[in-house]
């Protein structure tokens, strides 16, 4: 929701004109170096690929899914002991509940209190109770998250949403990536009347507020996952478009491109060998520090019931949900909480780290 | 470094400066001090929900607007303290019926009064009656006057006079009404806004007869008939009313003005409450009536309520045109499970469609969780176990609730049924369009009664009703819903109705979920604030205990469950 | 300079209409009506209200009837707010809007600036990842949790603020302003610190700064006298987007809190399809956000040598 914006240096020179190809990838060894003395921003990248690998292959060794729902388990308290409570049926296999212990008292609402109590601190023994409809009997089941509402696995959940989360972010910030750097490319590039219909464009929708569109698109064509981050995309590219232009247009003057044009190479050769490189530093700092923006964004969309449609899950909406119970059920704030905003943080630590490694003048200190 | 320092706290200075410009009461005092002084002043602190859209009667839709409309215009009786099917005079000083209940007559007491010092007379009731009738103003209840003899045909332009219509002043004071058939239920019935007078004067100041969103409804314009008046009317925050001094029970009114702010948000309500800025909430999140049962239970009521839970079903779709698919799908349901894990405010189980608390209308008990007989049902219908049944979607607004319930049943289906459902949760507008446009498979959907009498639940089910939006139509059906209305006995007529009850469920166009309760958060210092069943609360009996004070433990009376 | 200011004052015209005709057409498009209600009323009279408010015309002329309205400062009717204009719904909400935006700023700015400044002197160090995780806080959590945790804290516990309204509170130490502008303002202390950070680290690293140093000035007078100007530029840019948007962005804290500011009128108005609230809302943001750019550019021109040298 914010329009996060950075200032860059002005453009880099990657060394001097006579060694550029080796300095082009000494530029990068540089910055890979400097990154590494960083450690917070190190260990932010190790632990967003730690998340993102969590979040890809987690829910296959739960045991849960995501959307199986449990009702009589409510939202039960992380690690709470669970009963099973089986009952007959009239035909078919018999039914099983699960019942946190912390709530197993409210089953037997009918017995007075002291009663509840002894006979929830029976099971709660291990003992198994009987009566004249059920079974009780203490499990060794434990969810490590506790569950929602619904009594679904919390932590299952939160995975699943992370996948959601992720992909929105990288998607809106790949389509927000690619208009942004072609669009400023081209302007920067072409010059003259090109640049100026086109910044002029990109000023007219800076002008757009931002969340008032992506939520007129949302409820126009309803929602819909991937327009949410075509949308969110669409009105992120606006600074990258800036940046890159800025970047290209100090790029052409300088005299290792002068120099390369002077020695006849082509233009498809300097845009890849000599611009792009120069570009691409201030392109994944920014990208870096989309994707927390657009995940962001989508936790807000959620928040206005504009998310993506359940029983599906994101962080978004499960913070959501979590707001809403965190004076009874903080667990299910605090999990989601927990993942999202390391997540975030890791983020930002490691773009604000690459922004320190890929400017060169930070090394001269 | 210490320059730097210096300038730092200079920094912090300011903005603590700046954050005690606003500030404005010293910081001392508490934030449930707000309770106190509104039990001192007699102030009662209530919520409105959601922002009303307008306070006129005539184009008011909803029940939350109806709760400030009550405050401010009293219609021919007034609510009972402490029944909803009972009343108390209101403009109407004493009336009287024919014997079959299809012609009454009002006498408008001589002292009433509305709120710029006019007597209030016979006349105006014609009046906002003829307002309500009149075609082009558009009012949304305008059906609910029907009753009245000629007043269809009024609205539909058959005839252009309204004294054809049974409603006349036979003087100032004597109000004669005429009913297509026998009303036992009128009494009732006319505590609905619908039914409410307005004053001729004003609305013609502002407007026609017909104007619609006119200035009439400003704080500065509005004229009513009510133990209360507008103060100040802030939107999207808060509307006051003071005592209405031209009231002519006034010596009845206990309380010197309300509050309703406008908190939509049932989180932030809860908070106001517990931070002591309310006396009353509208609502309790469902998490949290457990949490309250157990640690304040003097703070918490749960009241009955007119109103029910259900699922829409589109008969027009080739899958769900054959009941005993519906059915199939209504008895597949655990609505026990539902209210007791999810919803928690001891909501009942829907076992039919009228919800119980009707007086001499014994609800259906149809539907229990039956999963054998649902599965047997589907195979009968062609998809044993659920084989080959094309999958389709719940439709239903944003909102956590409703996604927690939809989310239940999609799986209790899936479960019992072996068949897969979609959720797809519009937007509200979307969805009424949706809905309206009957582009659904099931949608979700809620009645609440207007008054104390099923037929304000079995009308909306006949053939093209425009609330019916299933499709779905029985001329038997319409038969029976007609002929209560032409039936003078009432315990005949409630059989009659029952009856259509029962044919309408057989044919399962809805999947009943679960009956309402009203539960709220209230604080000890409200006085006479009685469980009603369409929690419509004539405020003029409604008192606040001063000198308690309202925190304190101990104090705390029984809850009244 | 003059004549900048002048050119980007015109270019608001272009900007606003782009703005005006993609919303109103967008809005066309959306499903459900404005009149559309649970309780159905008769086609007539969805008819009725239709010609009443000019919506039985085709879409085009709506357009140029709207157009040539816009052009004399009359945006309508609000459909929802029954008897008000759009204008007069702006006019009682924008103000409320404005005091928490601006004291949220403040607040942005002040946390911002001070963790980003201690940060860059103490560049990798402790010090350097203390305040800015700190200032990070606030961006790792959407407003949406942030608010009831901050409401729990200082409304329910410590009971200093009200937790929801504006007018029709008394006896509350705090103004209903602080709570919602606390949430916003550490939504956006975040980026300033770090564009703080940032800024100050280029500027401590130029030649002057070294020669300012190796003369042997004291740390304090090399960053508050000579990098501070140069550092905060970056910040100075960001501050108009980032004012236009706690203003306009402010829709989430103002529902937490239940304030009735523009934001919130925004949100309602999309929901209940009030169209000319939400062109008028959209219009109103819109010009916002260029004139706050436009004050943003000015000042960064100003403290700018360079730019100020060619315009």
């Amino acid at each position: 929701m914010s329009q996060t914006a950075i200032s860059f240096p002005g453009a880099r020179d990657t060394g001097t004109h006579a060694e550029e190809a080796v300095a082009g990838t000494s530029l990068w060894r540089d910055a890979w170096y400097r990154l590494q003395r960083n450690k917070l921003a190190l260990s932010g990248l190790v632990f967003f690929l730690a998340m993102t690998l969590a979040c890809g292959l987690g829910p296959l060794f739960t045991g849960y899914t995501y959307e199986r729902t449990e009702l009589s388990l409510k939202a039960s308290a992380p690690l709470q002991p669970i009963i099973e409570r089986v009952g007959a049926r009239k035909a078919g296999e018999p039914r099983r509940d699960g019942i946190a212990l912390s709530t197993l008292e409210d089953e037997f609402l009918d017995k007075p209190e002291a009663d509840r109590q002894a006979i929830a601190g029976k099971i709660a023994h291990g003992d198994t109770y009987r009566d004249s409809r059920y079974t009780y009997q203490l499990t060794s089941r434990r969810h490590l998250f506790g569950t929602d509402a619904l009594g679904r696995d919390l932590l299952t959940r939160v995975l699943v949403g992370g996948r959601i989360s992720l992909a929105v972010g990288f998607a809106a910030t790949l389509v927000s990536v690619i208009i942004g750097v072609l669009w400023g490319a081209v302007a920067g590039f072409a010059g003259g009347k090109v640049d100026l219909v086109l910044m002029r464009v990109v000023d007219v929708l800076y002008a757009l507020p931002f969340t008032v569109i992506v939520i007129l698109l949302m409820v126009t064509f309803g929602r819909n996952f991937i327009l949410l981050f075509v949308a969110i995309g669409a009105v992120e590219w606006l600074t990258m478009a800036r940046i890159v232009r800025g970047q290209i247009i100090s790029l052409k003057h300088q005299e290792f491109v002068e120099a390369a044009v002077s020695l006849g190479l082509s233009e498809r050769r300097i845009i890849l060998r000599h611009l792009i490189p120069n570009v691409l530093g201030p392109v994944i700092i920014y990208t870096t520090l989309t994707v927390p923006d657009v995940m962001l964004l989508e936790a807000v969309l959620s928040f206005l019931g504009l998310g993506v449609p359940p029983p599906m899950s994101s962080w978004g909406a499960l913070l959501d949900d979590g707001a809403r119970t965190m004076e009874t059920s903080l667990w299910l704030l605090l999990f989601p909480a927990l993942f999202f905003s390391s997540t975030l943080f890791s983020l930002n630590f490691l773009g604000d780290g690459l922004r320190d490694a890929l400017d060169p003048q930070s090394s001269k200190d | 470094m210490r320059r730097m320092l210096v300038s730092l706290i200079g920094c912090a200075a300011a903005v603590v400066c700046c954050i005690r410009l606003f500030s404005t009461a010293p910081a001392s005092s508490a934030a449930s001090r707000t309770l106190q002084e509104a039990d001192r002043a007699k102030v009662l602190l209530l919520v409105s929900g959601s922002e009303p859209r307008t306070l006129d009667p005539q184009e008011s839709q909803g029940v939350l607007e109806h709760h400030i409309i009550i405050a401010l215009i009293e219609g021919l009786v007034g609510g009972d303290e402490k029944d909803q099917a009972r009343c108390v005079p209101g403009m109407a000083a004493d009336w009287a019926h024919n014997e079959d209940y299809s012609s009454w007559l009002f006498h408008i007491g001589e002292d009433r009064r509305w709120s710029n010092g006019d007597p209030v007379t016979a006349q105006d009731f014609v009046f906002a009656y003829r307002r309500m009738l009149t075609a082009s103003f558009g009012a949304a209840y305008a059906d609910m006057l029907f009753i009245l003899k000629g007043a269809e045909d009024y609205y539909r332009g058959k005839i252009k006079d309204f004294g054809q219509v049974g409603v006349k002043a036979l003087d100032d004071h004597r109000l004669q009404l005429d009913f297509v058939g026998p009303t036992p239920y009128l009494l009732s019935m006319l505590q609905h806004s619908a039914w409410f007078p307005v004053h001729p004067a004003t609305i013609l100041k502002f407007g026609n007869i017909d104007t619609r969103d006119s200035k009439w409804t400003r704080p500065e314009n509005y004229v009513g008939t009510g133990p209360f008046r507008i103060k100040t009317w802030r939107p999207n925050d808060v509307i006051e009313v003071e005592r209405n001094p031209y009231y002519w029970d006034r010596e009845t009114v206990k309380l010197n003005g309300i509050k309703f702010f406008a908190i939509e948000n049932e989180m932030t309500q809860n908070r106001a409450f517990m931070a002591g800025q309310l006396h009353k909430t509208d609502t309790v999140p469902s998490d949290k009536v457990a949490y309250y049962r157990r640690k304040k239970p003097d703070l918490l009521r749960i009241d009955p309520y007119e109103g029910v839970y259900f699922y829409r079903v589109n008969v027009d779709r080739p899958v769900l045109k054959d009941a005993r698919v519906r059915l199939a799908l209504s008895y597949a349901i655990d609505r026990e499970a539902i209210c007791k894990n999810i919803l928690r405010a001891d909501q009942k189980p829907a076992t039919g469609y009228t919800p119980p608390g009707m007086a001499g209308y014994q609800p259906l008990d149809k539907f229990n969780f039956d999963p054998d007989r649902a599965r047997r049902l589907l195979a009968e219908a062609g998809y044993p176990d659920g084989k080959g049944f094309p999958k389709f979607t719940i439709l239903f607004n944003t909102s956590d609730a409703h996604r927690t319930i939809a989310e239940a049943v999609q799986q209790m289906w899936k479960e019992e049924l072996n068949i897969d459902v979609g959720l797809e949760n519009q937007e509200w507008k979307v969805y009424l369009d949706t809905q309206n446009n009957k582009n659904y498979d099931i949608s979700r959907s809620a009645w609440i009664g207007d008054f104390m009498d099923p037929v304000t639940f079995l009308s909306m089910w006949t053939t093209g009703n425009g609330n019916n939006d299933t499709n779905w139509g029985n001329p038997q059906y319409d038969r029976l819903i007609d002929e209560s209305n032409h039936t003078g006995d009432p315990q005949k007529r409630l059989q009659i109705l029952r009856e259509a009850e029962e044919l309408f469920l057989n044919e399962a166009p809805v999947v009943v979920v679960y009956w309402y309760t009203h539960d709220y958060l209230i604080r000890p210092s409200v006085r006479n604030w009685y469980p009603l069943a369409l929690d419509n609360h004539n405020y003029k009996f409604i008192d606040l205990e001063t000198g308690a004070g309202p925190e304190e433990k101990g104090s705390g009376r029984q809850a009244r469950h | 300079m003059l004549k900048v200011i002048l050119s980007r004052f015109l270019q608001l015209v272009p900007v606003l209409w782009v703005l005006l005709t993609l919303t109103f057409f967008l809005t066309k498009v959306v499903p459900g009506g404005p009149f559309s209600a649970e309780r159905q009323a008769t086609p007539e009279v969805i008819a009725k209200l239709n010609e009443y408010y000019g919506l039985d015309k085709p879409v085009w002329e709506q357009y140029l009837a709207y157009l040539s309205k816009v052009i004399r400062f009359d945006f309508g009717p609000s459909y929802t707010y029954q008897s008000d204009s759009v204008t007069e719904v702006i006019a009682r909400a924008f103000p409320i809007s404005l005091q928490i935006g601006t004291l949220a700023f403040l607040i942005a700015l002040l946390i911002g600036i001070t963790a980003g400044t201690i940060a860059a002197v103490n560049k990798n160090k402790v010090w350097d990842y203390f305040p800015m995780s700190l200032a990070m806080v606030g961006i790792c959590l959407p407003t949406f949790v942030m608010g009831p945790i901050l409401a729990l804290v200082f409304c329910l516990q410590l009971k200093v603020a009200p937790v929801s309204g504006w007018y029709g509170l008394d006896y509350v130490p705090l103004h209903p302003a602080v709570m919602p502008a606390l949430t916003l303002g550490l939504f956006y202390a975040a980026n300033i610190a770090r564009l703080t950070r940032g800024g100050l680290l280029d500027v401590l690293n130029q030649d002057f700064i070294r020669t300012a140093r190796a003369k042997g000035l004291p740390d304090h007078q090399i960053i508050f006298k000579h990098a501070m100007r140069g550092g905060l530029l970056p910040v100075v840019s960001f501050l108009g987007p980032a004012f236009a948007g706690l203003i306009s962005g402010s829709f989430v804290v103002e529902k937490i809190f239940n304030v009735p500011g523009l934001g919130q009128e925004f949100i309602k108005s999309v929901f209940n399809r009030d169209y000319p609230l939400i062109l008028g809302t959209v219009i109103f943001f819109g010009t916002l956000i260029v004139i706050f750019n436009l004050v943003s550019d000015v000042a960064q021109a100003l403290l700018d040598p360079k730019s100020r040298r060619s315009p």
